[in-house]
């Protein structure tokens, strides 16, 4: 399809720890349209910043097999004099922390300008600074004549963050990779972050990868939705059908224990355990067993594959058919 | 008598400024706050950051200077902490908000959450060990983990620590200052569960301080919001969230993202339309520095800043 900007196939991130390969992500596969803000949720392991980090080359260390396709050219091997041509430019990336992916010894405007002068060599001193103080403007930075010229500690979170949106929307990028964008926000800042990148989204028609665990997010900005569990993809359907209609126990659980302002629960769902240390993930069965196990041993799968349900939601595994919430059988539980 | 009260609590900070690094003026982190705490209730402090919300934490405790006010506990007056007749800080303690920086990255478990212990009770080696592991099973780790350094656990793991380490004393009030803002949803739950629980066992008040609105409405009985370090609005949860009246605690709950996508668009009209009438009605609310007025009351609970009427 050409529709297509991104395609992941059979992903596969290892980490080395003790002289073994562990992989954090797991056998992904994934595509990214143009034009669309595909959300992974997770909790923190799941490995959605790993995945984000192979798609941009930014592993040091890791072992990455499978292909990332990035319109067509495989981007997962590439040497990284090439890669450098299309990071920054083609792929931009909003990381999560503003404070750390900011360099505290140089002015904001100048490290903005620096995406620009490494993708565009012939631009001017002069354009830079007018293109970089555009940005600022783009991205809500009041008196941006003068932001330009003070230092990461001067700013609040909110400013910071949008200095980094600016840089990586610099270069126009088709793709662009949220890593958690609003989390260190307030809620008031979060909404005007939001609107900026919806708006970004529809002015530069890129696909955007926005990785959160904040579900409220998820709501207002995705189109489709991804959920990751122990480096795998447990349920992947569009926004909608993912909300109202949720199969796997992890989302099913995930969207329960989320403090809504909106209603009122005497008790937030816990999920029973705790995510396991990469080294003790079980690569064999349902990877999330372990933390429903109330249910049957034969309702998963010995390989859990994803299954489609209906036209584009896929769940893993079969245990969905059979789970229900401990205390949803009393009618405890609110669906 | 009322557990907490403050009264016209100030926070100011001198900014130094010249060659003689002279004070040259104030920050007016905290301005002007009052409000007091029922015991076994849990009050939230809501407000974007700057607003002044943590400052007004961090002075009850005494990690700030009180600039002037009256910060009274039980009936004493413990507005300078140092000179209190009584030990507050063994019944006031806090946790932190980022559980990443608030634990000493060189002291084991063990040596952490003894902390507290080893400054107000004598205790034996065997003693502290046992007590610490009580603790630590308490708040859902391992005992045997008490060797173990923090960079060795997960963030909710490591922010559990910090509970543990403040509830070791067996406090009666805890600020909790945002405790969950950096965990996931399910750890986040975990944490406000427990929370919870241990509210009810140990009868704990607390001051709970965070700008997620969810996990505020979920926790806290009585909601104070704050702006640029004074109240705009003060009310039990419902009158907050149901019924808000000042403008800028409107615009804060519009901005909550629902989690229902299929009311995304009408959520975006109606988060326009308090926009719209936030900037049309500025002036309304705010005086020409742009800060909020005096509370009034509106109903036995409610109070909401407004311009008094002449």
């Amino acid at each position: 399809m050409s529709n297509q900007l991104l395609e992941i196939k059979n992903l596969k991130t290892s980490f080395r720890i003790k002289d073994n390969y562990y992989a954090a992500v797991d056998d992904l596969t994934l595509t990214v349209n143009k034009n669309e803000v595909l959300a992974i949720v997770g909790e923190s392991g799941c490995g959605k910043s790993a995945l984000a980090f192979s798609i941009m080359g930014l592993h040091n260390r890791a072992k990455i097999e499978g292909n990332i396709l990035y319109k067509g050219q495989d981007i997962a091997n590439m040497p990284a004099s090439k890669l450098n041509k299309l990071r920054g430019k083609d792929m931009g990336m909003i990381f999560q922390d503003p404070l750390t992916a900011l360099n505290p010894l140089m002015e904001v405007g100048e490290q903005i300008g620096e995406v620009l002068m490494l993708h565009n060599k012939s631009m001017s001193k002069t354009e830079r600074v007018e293109k970089v103080i555009e940005l600022l403007n783009k991205v809500g930075i009041p008196r941006a004549a003068h932001t330009f010229g003070q230092f990461p500690h001067e700013l609040s979170g909110g400013m910071r963050q949008r200095v980094v949106i600016a840089m990586a929307i610099a270069n126009e990028p088709e793709l662009l990779i949220a890593d958690e964008p609003t989390t260190a926000l307030d809620v008031t800042i979060q909404s005007q972050i939001l609107d900026l990148i919806k708006e970004l989204k529809e002015d530069m028609h890129a696909g955007i990868i926005m990785i959160t665990h904040d579900l409220g997010v998820v709501a207002e900005m995705a189109d489709r939705v991804a959920v990751m569990y122990a480096g795998q993809i447990v349920e992947i359907a569009d926004v909608q059908t993912l909300f109202s209609n949720p199969k796997h126990p992890y989302t099913r659980s995930l969207l329960n224990s989320v403090p809504n302002a909106s209603e009122t629960q005497s008790k937030l769902h816990v999920i029973q355990g705790i995510v396991p240390a990469l080294q003790n993930l079980p690569r064999k069965g349902c990877r999330f067993s372990p933390r429903v196990p109330w249910v049957d041993k034969d309702a998963h799968e010995e390989n859990p594959v994803l299954h489609e349900v209906t036209p584009g939601h896929f769940v893993r595994c079969t245990c969905y058919k059979e789970f229900q919430f401990p205390d949803e059988s009393q009618g405890g539980a609110t669906s | 008598m009322t557990f907490l009260q403050v009264e016209d609590l100030k926070v100011h900070f001198p900014i130094k400024g010249g060659i003689f690094g002279r004070t040259v003026g104030h920050i007016k982190a905290v301005d002007g706050v009052s409000f007091s705490l029922e015991k076994g209730k849990t009050y939230g402090l809501v407000g974007e950051s700057g607003s002044g919300k943590t400052t007004t934490g961090r002075a009850i405790i005494g990690l700030n200077n009180i600039t002037s006010g009256k910060v009274a506990y039980n009936g004493h007056d413990i507005t300078n902490i140092k000179k209190a007749k009584l030990d507050i800080r063994k019944d006031i303690q806090m946790i932190f908000q980022d559980p990443y920086s608030s634990l000493n990255p060189k002291k084991r478990v063990l040596d952490i959450i003894a902390e507290p212990l080893r400054n107000f009770e004598k205790l034996s080696k065997q003693e502290e060990k046992k007590r610490v592991q009580e603790l630590l099973e308490l708040v859902g780790l391992s005992p045997e983990s008490i060797l173990k350094y923090p960079h060795e656990f997960s963030g909710g793991q490591r922010q559990r620590i910090g509970i543990a380490r403040a509830i070791a004393l067996k406090p009666k009030l805890i600020i909790a200052d945002e405790p969950v803002s950096a965990l996931d949803v399910s750890v986040q739950a975990q944490v406000l569960n427990f929370m919870q629980e241990i509210q009810k066992e140990l009868d704990l008040t607390y001051l709970f301080i965070s700008h997620d609105l969810g996990v505020i409405k979920h926790m806290c009985d009585h909601i104070g919001i704050m702006y640029k370090g004074r109240y705009v609005e003060e009310g039990t949860t419902a009158n907050i969230f149901d019924n808000p009246q000042h403008i800028y605690t409107k615009r804060l709950v519009a901005a909550i993202p629902d989690i229902d996508p299929n009311k995304r668009e009408a959520q975006a009209q109606f988060r326009q339309a308090v926009k719209e009438e936030y900037e049309q009605s500025y002036n309304d609310y705010f005086d020409e520095e742009g800060l909020a007025y005096k509370l009034q009351p509106i109903s036995e609970t409610h109070s909401v800043a407004l311009p008094e009427k002449g």
